[in-house]
């Protein structure tokens, strides 16, 4: 599990994360959600120390990230699989060369053995047979599809997710959601998904937070996220005409 | 000056980052041998072309500016072998390499932080500074040299042929080109040059590494990289030349 206190982060004059506490469970996908510019984005890097906090504690299983040692923070990353928004797959490597990628870097396996795994990670996110692919040749769903055979290669115990349905059609986003969840369940692992999409919420939301200016507003699973008085909560919930129509139903 | 020291410290701590041992050494030679090919063998043609048409330009010039009769003719071979190892050869080609290598090291970095791979190595626990710069300055440092000795040789090719097409004999360009050849100055050229791929690479690496924004912020960081190192080869130039020759 990860567990975060206290946290605070500005950005010169811009107080973007106030005071936030957390628990994010392990085995359980953990939505952030909230409207753009609400601080979910700066919350994950904070986790991940992409960002220095200010003052808080991000606990890694009782690991204080920030107080251990670079070298340290750097065999922890190890234990972290992260889906960027855009795949951020790398662009000269196949998608072969991606997923095996950490394997070369961190482990003394012999090349059959790479293989074998990154053809079962390409297996797991139903991409088999497409080894020799560039990022370039891919479709959205694909790359996000790789980023996550590339974030799970390395049996992480902790996933995070920023904002991996952006750009997605409905249906290609359940399918991402779903593979998250599936993951998260059958590894036991942490993880912390970052989204505005209402779907998303809808499909996998089992422990989520509302932040809202930086603060956390709102926590909850989906059924209580339905029947929330929270205004602010709500106001971002049934935005769509879509949701304020299922709302009255 | 505020802004200039942050830059200065910013590009220190980069450095501090970057000279560190590789993770893992079969990795870092194969980002070395493609550093290598991007760097180095991608610049030769442009290198040859430039240097064997200024060549025969200088030589050229040269014969024309000498058209006293009390002047020997052999002096075409000897001024063009002199201009183009102590100066057009380690200073115009660098400032040219700045220009090519420089912007597209910054723009990859560039790219590659915008798009979030930088991000991506450092989650894995990756030091994407060494990963990423090291095998840059390596590759730079050790391969340019070797451009700047082809330059050397071709552009004395195209001195020669320059000469020719003024009347200059081949006994005389090569009597000229060997006349009073003090050797040290191929070791002053290739000393300039290891100074001068140290600034391009760490200079345009700092630039693309720092990069915020979008596509724009990428070309901007490409755009000061290829200014910034052109304007540190000219100082360091000066310094240099004073330190070595003088």
């Amino acid at each position: 599990m990860i567990e975060i206190q206290n946290i605070e982060k500005h950005f010169g004059n811009n107080h973007v994360l106030k005071n936030v506490s957390f628990l994010f469970e392990r085995g359980k996908t953990n939505l952030i959600i909230g409207e753009s510019g609400s601080g979910k984005t700066t919350l994950i890097k904070v986790l991940i120390g992409l960002h220095k906090i200010d003052s808080g504690t991000v606990l890694f299983d009782g690991v204080d990230f920030n107080a251990i040692k670079t070298k340290k923070q750097r065999l922890l990353r190890q234990e972290i699989g992260m889906l960027f928004q855009g795949g951020a797959l790398y662009d000269y490597m196949s998608v072969e060369e991606n997923i095996m990628f950490p394997l070369n870097m961190f482990t003394k396996k012999t090349d059959v053995e790479k293989l074998e795994r990154v053809n079962f990670c390409l297996k797991r996110v139903k991409l088999e047979g497409k080894n020799r692919l560039m990022p370039s040749e891919l479709s959205g769903g694909m790359t996000k599809r790789v980023a996550i055979a590339r974030a799970i290669v390395m049996q992480p115990k902790y996933l995070l997710c920023d904002e991996p349905n952006s750009g997605l059609d409905p249906k290609t986003a359940i399918i991402i959601d779903n593979l998250i969840q599936e993951i998260t369940k059958e590894y036991n692992i942490t993880t912390i998904v970052n989204t505005h999409d209402m779907n998303s919420v809808m499909e996998i939301g089992e422990n989520i937070t509302f932040i809202n200016k930086g603060e956390i507003w709102w926590k909850g699973n989906k059924d209580e996220l339905l029947n929330s008085n929270n205004k602010e909560l709500n106001d971002f919930v049934f935005a769509s005409e879509l949701f304020k129509r299922l709302k009255k139903v | 000056m505020t802004k200039l020291l942050h830059h200065l410290g910013l590009y220190f701590i980069m450095m501090k980052k970057v000279i560190s041992k590789p993770k893992n050494w079969s990795v870092f030679r194969k980002q070395l041998s493609l550093e290598m090919e991007k760097v180095g063998l991608n610049s030769v043609s442009l290198v040859i072309i430039l240097s064997f048409f200024v060549g025969a330009v200088v030589s050229i010039q040269t014969s024309i500016n000498m058209s006293n009769p009390l002047l020997p003719s052999y002096l075409v071979g000897l001024a063009s072998r002199d201009s183009l190892i102590l100066e057009f050869s380690p200073t115009m080609i660098s400032l040219i390499l700045a220009g090519k290598v420089g912007s597209s090291i910054a723009s990859e970095l560039g790219s590659m932080r915008v798009t979030e791979q930088i991000d991506a190595l450092e989650i894995m626990g990756i030091n994407s500074a060494s990963f990423l710069i090291l095998p840059k300055v390596i590759a730079a440092v050790f391969f340019f040299p070797f451009l700047i000795i082809i330059s050397m040789g071709v552009g004395m090719v195209g001195a020669w042929v320059g000469g020719l097409s003024t009347n200059i004999t081949t006994a005389d360009f090569m009597y000229g080109l060997k006349y009073e050849f003090t050797p040290f100055y191929i070791s002053y050229a290739i000393i300039k040059t290891i100074f001068f791929a140290f600034i391009i690479s760490t200079v345009s690496a700092y630039f693309g590494y720092h990069t915020k924004g979008g596509a724009i912020a990428v070309g901007k960081a490409s755009t000061t990289a290829v200014v910034s190192s052109s304007i540190l080869i000219l100082l360091f130039n000066y310094i240099l030349t004073d330190i070595i020759l003088s």
